[in-house]
């Protein structure tokens, strides 16, 4: 449409679209840089939450500027490149990181059907391939470093980056058999407002497909359980050791936009994407607002793995890919495939399936929940025996000097 | 004339300055891509000469350093050299002050297993569990202060006695405490102790049989862990522990073999229990009377060796004092059990991923103060 425009002005086609171009992607890494600052803090704080702590809450209300005091913080630093690092590599590396993920975002819907940047007939395609970049690049940085420990997080990076490709790749393959097309509009149109028109609840090869791209996904974007590649208490951190000030932050904010690229994927291919409901159809900002709340809904399943679950073992890891999450997404792609056949003309029968598959995937919803209530009734219980500090301390009897200095000053007085 | 193509072992250099390393412990280890092929501790990153301060103060004057020995579990540390002190004068701890001791020493134990615990959780990359237990450890610190004032080094336990009797209603707190504590053990289990990733990270690695666990002198719950039932509060009973009734929790390779991580890990977490069980039978049997017994104000022990063992968190800790009759020490020499814990990773560890290793160093639960004194 803003192209249509500048041609009727007058300006060459070529010209209209590099602007557009350029325009987009300025807004995108404007996105992306403020999305990571936000979500660091907003993640800092769940984790906090689940960990019994305040988490920063210091920095501008409930501390919600954090993220603009650690950015500049970390671009005022000094840019320090190690003796004997590879210093072309060493700085392409974190661009290239940043690359891999911003390029996702020409892809990437942001609620209505057609509302990706840029729409591309093989979109699913291009965002398995293009992030694909990251193992070039934290290969690099292990390589560029000239230290062990990155090298190690660069191998074990793409290690595991190949590894879980596929599956993830193969994990998506149920969704484009039934919208049909490698376009993320038609994927996202194909899907209705209702959970059951979601492609994650149309059968259950479908919802494997779905709970394979997620488990991938954490991996390739390099998340507890599957953080390996800059596992703390092993390597330092990883490939990006040696890094610091503004490349560092490079590295963060790519870790951070990467959590908002899986959870709109799995929001737009997976979840019903923006969709609404008859009645409110074609208004643009209740979609937007569904599609981020999904995302961020995502996001923070993404937070919750992180902190309840250790790390994998290496060759844990490479087992669980190749030998559980490979053969498994085959037959979530094959299994969709005789499926579809199965259902080819009973509309019926599909109905019933997604509205079944909606209904048990509840019902294990509130099961988890009434397992997870005995937690929240013993948090209950440990937070009204020891509600604050002070009342705790009183409890505890050591907030009570003045009843202690009178009843010394009476056995005094009976010696 | 053909190049000919080689391969080489890594050798890289883990700590002292290492996320995982507990402090400051050194390894040189030489890997064949992430498997190590050979491993060298290199301890003395943390040594402050505490054995030589011990000939230049006086008997009383040496109990703080004691405390510096194992920080994590300073009431153990306090307890073992003033029992060695109290041994060589002969004196006679009253029975409320043996009580206390007893309290205190297991309160100690459980903050200092969870300390373990939870740092070998960390190493594994799950950082909540090891924060909830920061959390509980906290409670047990508030008591521990109620007692003597201090929340990390006591300096509670006096040779012939304790130093401060506890405030009223501290046994009551005490109890209350527990009854929180063993919820929130409850709670952890379900966290990480039953978590199949944990498990499968755990069990089956860098297995330490019952005679090589022997032979290297490992004491404590590595030693337990490896299936051999030796506690000394059970073995050479000391204070009051005859008249205590508890278990000695062994390792049966719960989830794999016997003497694996997770049966070294598994044992803490039995013993948590155990301690749990002591503390309530004190807190019934808690008797009345003086804290202090009869020890004169300059001390000094009559000509003589002596060696003392007690079980601390660590294992056996063990006081070897020489006397000259004088009003300080001639020689003192600290028996840790971090020390020989040491010692046996270079055997177990060839084989294993590096990974590996900072789960093995976590379940050993090796703290560099008590390694180096």
């Amino acid at each position: 449409m803003l192209i249509q425009t500048m041609t009727s002005l007058g300006i060459p086609e070529l010209i209209a679209q590099l602007i557009y171009a350029l325009l987009v992607a300025f807004l995108c890494v404007n996105f992306i840089a403020v999305y990571a600052g936000v979500i660091s803090v907003v993640e800092r704080r769940v984790a906090a939450k689940m960990q019994s702590r305040v988490g920063p809450n210091r920095v501008g209300p409930q501390g919600s500027l954090q993220w603009l005091a650690d950015g500049i913080k970390l671009i005022l630093k000094e840019d320090l490149i190690p003796d004997g690092a590879d210093h072309f590599l060493f700085k392409l590396a974190p661009f290239l990181m940043a690359m891999g993920v911003a390029g996702t975002f020409a892809v990437i819907p942001w609620g209505p059907a057609n509302s990706a940047a840029s729409d591309m007939n093989v979109g699913i395609l291009y965002l398995i391939s293009i992030t694909s970049l990251v193992v070039i690049a934290s290969l690099m940085a292990g390589w560029a470093s000239n230290n062990k420990w990155s090298l190690i997080g660069g191998m074990r990076s793409a290690a595991m980056i190949v590894s879980y490709e596929i599956p993830v790749a193969l994990g998506l393959l149920p969704a484009i058999l039934i919208a049909g097309s490698l376009n993320m509009g038609d994927l996202v149109s194909a899907q209705g407002w209702a959970p059951w028109d979601w492609i994650a609840f149309n059968n259950p090869f479908a919802l494997l497909g779905f709970l394979l791209f997620v488990t991938g996904s954490v991996a390739e974007s390099n998340r507890t359980p599957f953080d390996l590649t800059e596992a703390e208490s092993e390597l330092v951190a990883g490939y990006a050791t040696e890094y610091s000030g503004f490349r560092f932050a490079v590295y963060t904010l790519a870790e951070f936009a990467n959590t908002w690229v899986v959870g709109a994927v799995c929001a737009a291919v997976f979840l019903g994407a923006g969709q609404l409901p008859p009645l409110l159809e074609g208004s643009i900002p209740l979609s937007v607002a569904v599609f981020v709340g999904k995302t961020m809904f995502m996001v923070f399943v993404l937070m919750w793995f992180r902190w309840t679950l250790p790390r994998f073992r290496i060759d844990q890891m490479m087992e669980f890919s190749w030998k559980y999450m490979l053969p498994l997404s085959l037959v979530a792609f094959l299994g969709q495939a005789v499926y579809f056949l199965w259902t080819w003309e009973s509309e019926v029968a599909r109905i019933m399936v997604s509205h079944l598959m909606v209904l048990v995937f509840l019902g294990l919803f509130f099961y988890f929940l009434s397992r997870t209530m005995v937690n929240f009734k013993h948090q209950a219980v440990a937070v009204n025996s020891y509600k604050t500090e002070i009342d705790y301390l009183e409890r505890m009897g050591i907030l009570k000097p003045v009843e202690a200095v009178v009843v010394a000053e009476e056995e005094e007085g009976k010696e | 004339m053909g190049k000919q193509l080689r391969t080489e072992l890594m050798t890289i250099n883990m700590g002292p300055q290492h996320p995982s390393t507990h402090g400051v412990i050194r390894f040189i280890i030489k890997t064949d891509g992430e498997v190590i092929h050979e491993c060298q501790p290199d301890v003395g990153y943390l040594h402050r000469s505490i054995e030589k301060i011990s000939e230049k103060v006086n008997w009383q004057g040496f109990v703080p350093f004691t405390d510096r020995v194992d920080y994590l579990a300073s009431m153990n540390a306090n307890w073992a050299y003033c029992f060695a002190v109290e041994r060589m004068l002969g004196t006679e701890v009253p029975r409320r002050a043996e009580f206390l001791r007893v309290m205190v020493g297991e309160l100690n134990r459980i903050s200092s297993h969870l300390i373990a615990i939870g740092a070998t959780a960390m190493d594994l990359g799950g950082f909540t569990p090891f924060i909830q237990l920061l959390r509980e450890r906290e409670y047990i610190n508030d008591l521990l202060e109620m007692a003597c004032g201090a929340r990390l080094t006591y300096n509670y336990i006096s040779i012939g006695g304790v130093n401060y009797d506890v405030p009223r209603n501290w046994t009551e707190k005490v109890g209350e405490f527990l009854e929180h504590f063993e919820l929130a053990m409850e709670q952890m289990n379900r966290l990480i102790s039953y978590n199949r990733i944990f498990i499968n990270r755990m069990a089956n690695l860098a297995v330490i049989p019952r005679e090589m666990a022997i032979q290297y002198n490992l004491v404590g719950p590595n030693l337990r862990g490896s299936g051999v039932k030796f506690d000394l509060r059970r073995d050479h009973p000391y204070s009051v522990y005859p008249e205590l009734d508890f278990e000695v929790p062994v390792g049966v390779g719960i989830e794999g073999q016997v003497g694996d991580c997770y049966d070294r890990y598994h044992v803490r977490m039995m013993e948590i229990r155990e301690s749990i069980n002591i503390l309530r039978q004190c807190i019934k049997m808690m008797p009345p009377g003086e804290i202090q017994g009869k020890v004169k104000n300059v001390i000094k022990p009559p000509e003589g060796t002596i060696h003392v063992r007690t079980e601390t968190p660590r294992g056996d800790t063990g006081y070897l004092i020489q006397s000259d009759g004088k009003t300080s020490a001639y020689r003192l020499k600290i028996r840790t059990g971090s020390f020989t814990a040491m010692s046996v990773i270079p055997a177990v560890a060839p084989g294993l991923f590096i990974a590996d290793l900072i789960a093995l160093i976590g379940s050993l639960d090796v703290v560099a103060p008590e390694l180096d004194r």
